[in-house]
């Protein structure tokens, strides 16, 4: 039993962390949100070429540095921190996941693409109708010919603007909401009859929603097994839970902190408002919501390889002490902040914007829930008839 | 990064299980289950039993008996006494008082009090809390004088009222905090002495608590005639055993294992017991929203009880970080009997202390495991408030973690 580091990892985060703290403060964040791209190409290039931390999760023998999950726990712990827009979820968690688990033929070179900076991926998996249950799919893909033929529309596909490519799922089979039948596709975003509307998210992010209407597609753009990709699917969403919840640990600890400084300066009553021990208590019972965010963070991720009941729990059950955490203490950062708390000019609100989209992402609380009690609990069998 | 057992670590684990179950009384199991009160002879019996194995204090330096175990190992040890229901060891002797002589005593000290604490001979009672002293701990006024006796040697006279003083009704000796300069800064005037209770003056009175048991009492201190010889550390530094003793007290008070132990315990009577519904209780989606809602907690603290002990074992001792686990941990120890008292439902009701329920197994007056819901509810109430409350504890983590 370990919770250290190796030094490879914490070269890792201290070469991330560097990097943006040097290039990622929050003038500089705020100049890429109202940029007409909402991104950093170049940055995403530096990350790539400079740092090197595109490859760091990946294996040797994909063409990576041969780290895994805990590279981008730690990697998106940064990102959170400094509330980083690039795609690195998208592209390396979520795309590399897929390339990591399905078997893909073609992996080593997406990886490649990716670990170069080259490639950049979204995933459209959200439909209108479907909220958390990620198999109720309207889309398909309709085989013709050698390939197949995509309709559908996807839901507020993060990073999308930003994306070479689409990682998509759409049935090849069965009814709408139907266990059986899910297939997923990696998609050149260029292809004739993708159309995209693009627009800015609340947290200063980007989105789209993307309308695919009769996209040809190779036979080779299907990921894994035709209309068996639920369980991949499963699998590449609860590591991008466990990211997600190691991106909320970053931001978390940022609220922590600027409230405690705030708070510390703030003078009411010819005094700091931190000698108040109401607020002292509230500042305590954030930081206890900020420990367990981190303890669930590492839970959720050390399991990410155990099977798939144990994996799913796990990631349940972090996600919704991640989602409860990031309401409490998102909303009492803004609230200790008083009135400053309310402006777009200082940094805690837009922490508290971020933490409140993770909240929902990949699952409320109340979804996880409930996925947490049918894992947990399953069929509730007694001596009653 | 892993939770893996090292092959050591594994082995460790089948020692202690099969260890336990040989030499773990089935008796005492089984009214450990029932959440029945434990009489003196309980405690002992299986304290006298680890003693003999050299098992009964973890955490003690091998020079004065500890196992050696590392904090993986003493990990392992909660987990499995806790699965198996063992009688919890009393933490007076062996988590307070004992690490205080082996941190502060003289050799002669260790000497004589040491062996008897491990041995169980000892039955060490706590004398902090004051009727005016509770969680403003300094402000004690226990007094204890100096002086010469008629043998030429060196007393105290102790003079005052400890309170909420747990199963000293057993009690051979008692610890107290007492204060040797009353002119002193209040922290400044305090004294570590240990007191033989069989001394004239002193009397044990019984409080007797909301479910009905006879756990705590008040300890009377008239005219008690101590040698100087039973001060630990120097005199008016007796505060700096206090707060060390209270750290110590909050380790391990995160009570993971027996939590664990808890939550099985509801999902077996929610699965007995029926819903409103007529299915069992545990299908009703309110309660089980409650029960996962718990084991998510429970996860949070054990993760976080796991990083802090790697913590430990890097190096660090147990540090205000404690704190959480004490808030956390009390917490959900009483989430689990309001949930044991829920799942009673009528049968919270019926109260059997002096009014045995037994000699009638044809005409049974509910089941077994609600006759101690209610009383253990209303017992449980303490955790948050005892061992510093979780106010006070709070008020740690503001000043020692977030330096505010």
């Amino acid at each position: 039993m370990d919770f250290n580091f190796t030094e490879e990892q914490s070269m890792v985060r201290d070469t991330v962390a560097s990097f943006l703290q040097d290039k990622y403060d929050f003038e500089t964040r705020r100049k890429i949100v109202a940029s007409e791209s909402g991104w950093r190409a170049d940055y995403w290039k530096a990350f790539a070429e400079e740092l090197g931390i595109l490859g760091a999760s990946f294996s040797e023998d994909l063409g990576g540095l041969g780290g895994g999950a805990i590279d981008n726990m730690i990697i998106m712990e940064e990102f959170g921190k400094a509330l980083v827009i690039e795609p690195y979820l998208g592209t390396v968690v979520i795309g590399g996941g897929f390339m990591k688990h399905s078997g893909y033929a073609g992996a080593a070179s997406v990886i490649e693409g990716i670990v170069a900076g080259a490639t950049t991926i979204a995933f459209a998996y959200a439909e209108p109708q479907a909220r958390y249950t990620w198999r109720d799919l309207k889309t398909t893909a309709k085989k013709e010919g050698s390939g197949y033929v995509l309709n559908g529309h996807k839901a507020v596909v993060v990073g999308a603007p930003f994306a070479s490519h689409l990682v998509v799922t759409a049935r090849t089979g069965g009814a709408q909401r139907d266990t059986g039948g899910v297939s997923v596709f990696l998609v050149d975003k260029s292809l004739k009859g993708i159309v995209t509307r693009d627009y800015p998210t609340v947290d200063g992010g980007r989105a789209s929603e993307v309308y695919f209407e009769n996209v040809s597609i190779p036979a080779d753009a299907l990921i894994g097994e035709e209309g068996g990709g639920l369980p991949l699917v499963d699998k590449v969403i609860d590591e991008a839970t466990a990211a997600v919840g190691a991106e909320a640990v970053g931001v978390l600890r940022k609220l922590h902190e600027g409230t405690l400084d705030y708070a510390r300066q703030r003078k009411q009553f010819g005094t700091a408002i931190s000698n108040f021990q109401v607020l002292q208590h509230r500042m305590v019972d954030m930081f206890i919501e900020v420990e367990q965010a981190v303890s669930m963070t590492y839970m959720a991720t050390i399991k990410l390889d155990e099977g798939d009941d144990e994996r799913a729990k796990a990631v349940s059950a972090a996600k919704v002490r991640i989602g409860r955490a990031c309401k409490f203490v998102g909303q009492n950062a803004i609230q200790i902040h008083g009135g400053m708390g309310m402006t777009d000019e200082l940094a805690i609100g837009h922490y508290f914007k971020r933490a409140s989209l993770i909240e929902g992402l990949f699952g409320s609380v109340d979804h996880h829930l409930k996925r947490y009690e049918s894992l947990s609990f399953g069929p509730v069998s007694g001596k009653a008839a | 990064m892993n939770l893996d057992f090292s092959p050591e670590d594994v082995a460790f684990r089948d020692e202690v299980r099969a260890f336990i179950a040989e030499n773990y009384p089935a008796g005492l199991r089984e009214k450990q289950e029932e959440g029945e009160e434990m009489a003196k002879e309980d405690f002992l019996s299986w304290h006298r039993i680890l003693a003999k194995k050299g098992w009964v204090a973890p955490a003690w330096p091998e020079k004065y008996g500890g196992p050696g175990w590392t904090s993986v190992q003493r990990y392992i040890w909660s987990e499995e006494t806790a699965r198996a229901d063992c009688v919890p060891i009393l933490p007076f002797g062996i988590n307070m008082v004992g690490p205080v002589i082996y941190t502060f005593a003289t050799p002669e000290q260790k000497e004589r009090f040491l062996p008897p604490t491990l041995s169980g001979d000892i039955w060490w009672a706590q004398g902090y809390s004051e009727p005016g002293a509770g969680s403003d701990l300094a402000s004690l006024k226990t007094k204890a004088e100096r002086f010469t006796g008629d043998d030429g040697k060196e007393y105290y006279l102790v003079n005052g009222q400890k309170t909420w003083t747990t199963l000293a009704q057993h009690g051979d000796w008692i610890f107290c905090l007492v204060r040797t300069d009353p002119t002193a800064k209040i922290q400044e005037g305090i004294s570590f002495l240990l007191i033989d209770m069989k001394s004239p003056g002193v009397t044990v009175r019984p409080i007797i608590t909301l479910g009905g048991e006879h756990e705590v009492n008040e300890v009377w201190l008239e005219n008690v005639k101590v040698p100087v010889e039973n001060r630990i550390y120097e005199e008016n530094k007796g505060w700096t055993c206090a707060k060390f003793l209270l750290a110590h007290e909050r380790s391990g008070i995160a009570g993971v294992a027996r939590s664990k132990r808890g939550i099985e315990r509801i999902r077996q009577i929610a699965s007995a017991e029926l819903g409103d519904d007529g299915q069992p209780l545990l299908a009703d989606p309110a309660f089980k929203r409650k029960v996962a809602d718990l084991e998510i907690d429970l996860t949070a603290l054990e993760y976080t009880e796991l990083r802090t002990l790697a913590g430990e074992a890097a190096g660090k001792g147990p540090g205000p970080e404690s704190s959480l686990l004490k808030i956390k941990g009390t917490e959900i120890q009483q989430r689990i009997t309001e949930l044991v008292l829920e799942a009673a439902g009528h049968y919270g009701a019926p109260y059997f202390r002096g009014f045995p329920n037994d000699g009638d197994n044809a005409h049974p007056i509910g089941p077994d495991f609600a006759h101690r819901a209610a009383p253990t509810y209303f017992n449980v109430r303490k955790t948050s408030i005892y061992g510093g409350s979780n106010e006070i504890q709070r008020n740690i983590i503001a000043k020692m973690v977030l330096g505010l």
